[in-house]
């Protein structure tokens, strides 16, 4: 246990909240918001994702400071801990073991990706992209080559131990000189990176050579109001999922941020500071670069055929650094600008998932925080190994559902009932306004105890059983027939592999299929979630001891 | 653009700067408490 050492905390308020903000900004603010707002109504999306940002966003965040800043007070910086103190419940400690899964796994292809950036702003610097096209580049980079399913890609390899040791160093060097120094220069610098291709974009013209559309036919695609999206649930679910991503909610990462607050001090302002910022990243910088400029180069139809999955993630990483050749002396800057800003976004992310680890390994088994980091560094290591090796198998993909999507779900959903109903509100509330340096609306305290769950569960409904249709048709087909088509990609769709045909193990070549990396994939994550209970249950069977002797 | 986009953007853009200021200046202004 931590209370014989030295409690660590946060240098000052204002690295602690760009490190928050830090760990909610991510590449989705860039990658996967404008093309979900474009997708799901334009500007009229905008409407249910901030009632989603402030009946639920805001509200989770003041229960997830909450939760950490409380869990502190007992030397648990980590969810295990923490939800061990929240009741009387044995099992409590059981469900934070998602806050040390969820980062644990979610790190390990997150620094994948994150590792792509970094590379790519390398790439962008030396004019590789000048030469090459990048949906050449980023296939091979990858090893995504045909009958490659266990191909070894070991530039990938390279760049990802490089972001990996990186990350294991700035966290080995504890709170305020390694993660709070790294957001204080990050955070800066992806805002600036932001603004700056927010205005060259935007300022391209049709008189401009290869230019085919304004930028504003862009910005258009992406604001235009469509008010008739509002009447469908499917636009009301994508909102949520988005709010609920983008702040990074229901991992386990902002508990243990907080934990490092003192038991007197505000959370309220600090939790509303770090998420509105995050919500400038997003709206304002995020909506006005990778649409209006590939809008610019590309048309519209293209882009819109491009955003078409709710993704931008082809977008940004195959077709903008083509389009920056466009931009002279400036391309290898404004690729190595925009990828620097993807990069920060990633690893101010990445650093508040090992944090989470590290504190579990320190306070419940007794590490020290430089062989913490090294345990971290390594378990990712070997788990985004599996992600690289198997990527082109489909991996990746599963990691990225079952730890990066569904697992934060049902912890947010539990964590959002154990704290309103067996933690009380009671307390619950006291624990949110205690020391706090804003007035926070005592509507939200009914919010936190009714409303919030609610749209935590329609979430989970709404994953599980995603209808094949939209939500319309799904409820149309409940009433006239009893039950709805379910969609592949839902929970028990997958689960059950549906709208697979010919499930199997190796083809006819012998060559393993990608059934076989999924469920190869899902067992490894299965092991892991069970494995590390198992370690939560040694460390307090030992505790139990200690206590007896 | 269309005015309608015009003037989602700008709402949007208003409220979302005007509350991340706000609460950034607070913090910023606010003393650290004694403990």
């Amino acid at each position: 246990m931590s209370h014989g050492k030295a409690r660590e905390n946060w240098g000052t308020r204002v690295g602690l909240v760009l490190a928050m903000a830090g760990n909610a900004v991510g590449l989705g603010n860039f990658l996967r918001f404008p093309a979900q707002a474009a997708q799901n109504g334009g500007g009229a999306f905008l409407i249910p994702y901030l009632v989603s940002f402030v009946l639920m966003g805001i509200p989770l965040l003041w229960v997830e400071w909450a939760i950490g800043r409380y869990g502190g007070q007992f030397g648990h910086h980590s969810t295990p801990g923490m939800f061990d103190r929240m009741g009387r419940g044995r099992w409590l400690k059981y469900v934070g073991v998602f806050g040390i899964f969820t980062n644990l796994t979610v790190a390990a292809y997150y620094c994948y990706i994150e590792s792509w950036t970094l590379a790519y702003v390398w790439h962008s610097l030396i004019g590789t992209f000048a030469r090459t096209e990048p949906t050449v580049f980023f296939p091979a980079y990858l090893g995504m080559h045909e009958r490659s399913l266990f191909a070894v890609p070991a530039e990938a390899a390279f760049w990802f131990i490089l972001t990996l040791s990186l990350n294991v160093f700035i966290l080995s060097r504890g709170l305020a000189k390694g993660i709070e120094l790294a957001a204080k220069i990050g955070m800066p610098l992806l805002i600036l990176f932001g603004i700056v291709l927010a205005i060259r974009g935007l300022t391209l013209s049709t008189g401009d050579p290869k230019v085919v559309e304004s930028p504003l036919t862009g910005l258009n695609f992406v604001w235009n109001p469509n008010l008739d999206g509002l009447k469908n649930p499917s636009t009301w679910l994508a909102a949520a999922g988005q709010i609920f991503f983008t702040l990074s909610v229901g991992m386990g990462s902002i508990h243990c941020y907080a934990a490092y607050v003192d038991s007197k001090k505000d959370i309220a302002l600090n939790a509303a500071s770090a998420g509105w910022m995050n919500e400038f990243v997003e709206v304002v910088l995020g909506g006005s670069i990778l649409i209006p400029i590939a809008t610019a180069y590309l048309g519209l139809a293209a882009v819109q055929g491009a955003t078409a999955g709710g993704s931008g993630f082809g977008l940004g990483f195959m077709t903008l650094p083509t389009l920056f050749n466009n931009w002279g002396w400036f391309a290898p800057l404004a690729g190595a600008m925009w990828f620097g800003l993807l990069f920060f976004a990633g690893i101010t992310s990445s650093l508040a998932m090992g944090q989470p680890v590290m504190a579990f390994l320190q306070d419940e088994r007794g590490y020290s925080r430089g062989s913490s980091a090294i345990v971290f560094g390594i378990t990712t290591l070997l788990l985004g190994g599996f992600c690289v090796w198997l990527y082109p198998g489909g991996s990746f993909d599963e990691f990225d559902y079952w730890t990066g999507t569904f697992s934060l779900v049902v912890f947010a959903l539990l964590e959002s009932i154990i704290f309103a109903y067996i933690f009380g509100m009671k307390r619950g509330w006291d624990e949110i306004t205690r020391g706090a340096d804003m007035n926070v609306p005592r509507v939200f305290r009914y919010v936190i105890q009714f409303v919030t769950p609610l749209f935590l569960l329609a979430i989970f409904i709404g994953s599980v059983f995603k209808p094949k249709a939209d939500w319309g048709g799904a409820f149309h087909s409940l009433v006239t027939r009893g039950w709805w088509e379910l969609a592949p990609d839902s929970v028990v769709g997958k689960l059950l592999h549906i709208g697979q045909d010919g499930y199997r193990w190796f083809d006819d070549h012998g060559y393993g299929t990608r059934e076989l990396v999924v469920d190869l994939t899902r067992a490894l994550l299965t092991l892991l979630f069970v494995g590390i209970a198992w370690m939560v249950w040694r460390a307090w069977r030992g505790r139990t001891k200690e206590a007896a002797a | 653009m269309t005015r309608a986009a015009w003037i989602m953007m700008l709402i949007s853009w208003a409220v979302i700067t005007f509350f991340t200021a706000k609460f950034f200046f607070m913090v910023l202004r606010t003393p650290p408490r004694e403990d």
